[in-house]
């Protein structure tokens, strides 16, 4: 890889032995891919994944005194996925202990690190850093150091930017130095697509099973998807940006998707179109039998598979400001269809804390407190990592939550017929 | 005996024996419950990979296509290493992954542990190698399997 002269100085340790091996980690790095040069990381901020204070990971933070001590600053200040811990999301008194006690107990003094190095601010706690509330929105053509599968394939999609599937500590240590290897989704050969995805469907796709099937035939190959458009239109707006807010996280938890175009509406499908597709692409057709294929492969990680859910989810990843009060309004009149004045499942819908200051400005916030439902910052996945939560049949919409936890998946019609109070399936 | 020549990752040798995932490795659902237990074997709880499932991890030489699951991945075998409970080698069949190449590079520079790492041993070797079998790594990325 070629450096320049300011990186060799770097690399050769004449700012420092701890600079001196994050650069080591990042040339190395970008070497295994056949990155040619570190490029500048343009974007305003960074994203990092590891937001959790598992008291059962101090070596990453071992790692990160050993930054602060040698005077290390992130070069840009950075997000962060959500907390996992908050008091309003139920859960009985021995699940707490294991919580505060023996899983996230170093939360505090990770935060505190994490402002030592250039966390944005407190508020900018989630998966869902492009949101406006939250204002991580990066530009079309930016280079970022992202972590956090949902974020950077949003990122790569929808927004137009360009980021690497990186893991945690990684996406650190680019925002650290200002600049990452060139290889991959950065590089304009990286962002062709390797399949032919033809959507066959008589009506829109749920997302999360759409973006479920897709992930899990390419895996981290980059899909072109045909055939979405006619459902979602030609222009990104607040409600297809949700629909594939959701379709991504799908696709990348379920696969390894970092980048995805939709034909006729994403950036560079609009800008490039066919052309993306490479010439020996392979080709995935879905139609309805396939989906219900997909969803009836799903495993059942429950003891009692019939059991009744004692907690449902919404919002993994977090929930826009029109998603929220779409559920509200959807639960309220499930509820009133069948007599019923509260959820009869515990729910919490989760959303970025700058989204949830805006959903309390908005009516829904008292309704939503009158349905007996919940709204929370935390992340879904962290709740369910206690192994004491992870027994409790817990139902979600998310095809992450229910890749990475024990959580039932089910499509939100039968969500909401089971949270108002319908036959649970 | 069968001899693979692969693309060295992290250099070093290794002798031990073989746990194999014919699937991808997921590192977080694979290591996650072996933190929270402080379990020094690092048995393996990815109820999702039936190859490797309740087996221990730790001082094995890990045979796998490539990783997948969270980008906490590199993180999580960081962790494992800096606690001594790394595999003694990770062989990859493809070419790693960015998720793997991250965990390889923080365990080989900022820990004190060894974990020689090979890739691009083909899919051959994934076929061939089985649970149990001997296997040596030497320096120029030649993995043999007896």
């Amino acid at each position: 890889m070629h450096l320049t002269q300011e990186q060799e100085a770097i690399y050769k340790g004449q700012e420092g032995e701890t600079k001196a091996k994050i650069m080591e980690t990042l040339v190395r790095y970008g070497t295994l891919f056949g990155a040619d040069k570190m490029v500048p990381v343009t974007s305003a901020y960074g994203h990092l994944v590891t937001s959790f204070g598992l008291n059962v990971i101090s070596p990453v933070y071992d790692l990160m005194d050993e930054l602060i001590e040698a005077g290390i600053m992130a070069d840009q200040k950075f997000s962060i996925d959500p907390r996992p811990l908050d008091d309003n999301v139920p859960k009985n008194f021995l699940q707490n202990l294991v919580f505060k006690k023996f899983m996230y107990s170093k939360q505090e003094d990770y935060e505190a690190q994490l402002e030592k190095i250039g966390l944005l601010d407190k508020k900018a706690s989630t998966c869902a850093c492009y949101f406006d509330e939250v204002g991580n929105i990066p530009k079309e053509g930016d280079v970022l150091s992202w972590a956090e599968s949902s974020a950077v394939v949003y990122a790569n999609s929808v927004l137009g930017a360009r980021c690497n599937r990186n893991s945690g500590i990684i996406e650190l240590f680019g925002s650290i130095l200002g600049m990452v290897p060139h290889f991959g989704l950065l590089t304009d050969e990286g962002r062709k697509a390797s399949w032919r995805v033809e959507v066959r469907c008589k009506e829109l796709p749920n997302a999360q099973v759409l973006g479920s099937a897709i992930g899990m035939k390419v895996m981290e190959d980059v899909p072109y998807v045909i055939g979405l458009d006619k459902f979602l239109g030609h222009e990104l707006n607040d409600e297809n940006k949700t629909y594939l807010k959701n379709f991504g996280a799908a696709t990348a938890s379920n696969g390894a998707v970092g980048l995805y175009h939709i034909d006729n509406l994403t950036p560079e499908a609009k800008a490039q179109g066919e052309s993306l597709i490479l010439p020996d692409a392979k080709t995935y057709i879905i139609d309805d039998a396939e989906l219900k294929r997909v969803v009836d492969s799903y495993p059942v990680m429950w003891k009692d598979k019939t059991a009744k859910p004692k907690l449902c989810f919404v919002g993994c990843p977090h929930a826009s400001l029109a998603e929220m009060k779409d559920w509200v309004h959807k639960i309220d009149e499930g509820l009133k269809e069948k007599g019923n004045s509260k959820v009869q499942i515990p729910t919490v819908i989760t959303s970025a804390p700058g989204v949830l200051e805006e959903f309390q400005k908005t009516p829904e916030a008292s309704l939503a407190k009158a349905l007996g439902i919940v709204v929370s910052y935390i992340c879904p996945l962290m709740y369910m990592n206690n192994p004491l939560t992870a027994k409790q049949p817990v139902i979600t919409n998310s095809n992450k939550l229910r890749t990475y936890s024990t959580a039932r998946f089910y499509e939100d019609k039968a969500i909401l017929e089971q949270i108002t109070g319908g036959q649970h399936a | 005996m069968r001899k693979f020549q692969g693309r060295v990752v992290a250099p070093g040798r290794a002798k031990a024996q073989a746990l194999v995932s014919k699937q991808g490795f997921n590192t977080l659902a694979s290591y996650q419950k072996s933190f929270l237990v402080h379990d020094k074997k690092a048995t393996c709880s990815d109820q999702n990979n039936p190859d490797i499932y309740k087996k221990p991890m730790a001082g094995v030489a890990l045979c796998l296509p490539q990783t997948i699951g969270s980008t906490t991945g590199g993180m999580i075998l960081y962790t494992a290493a800096a606690y001594g409970r790394q595999p003694a080698c990770m062989l990859f069949a493809e070419k790693i992954d960015s998720l793997a190449a991250a965990g390889v590079l923080l365990v080989d520079i900022w820990t004190d542990q060894d974990m020689p790492t090979i890739d691009d041993l083909g899919q051959e070797f994934l076929d061939y190698v089985q649970n149990g079998m001997q296997i040596t790594v030497e320096e120029d990325g030649v993995v043999i399997v007896e």
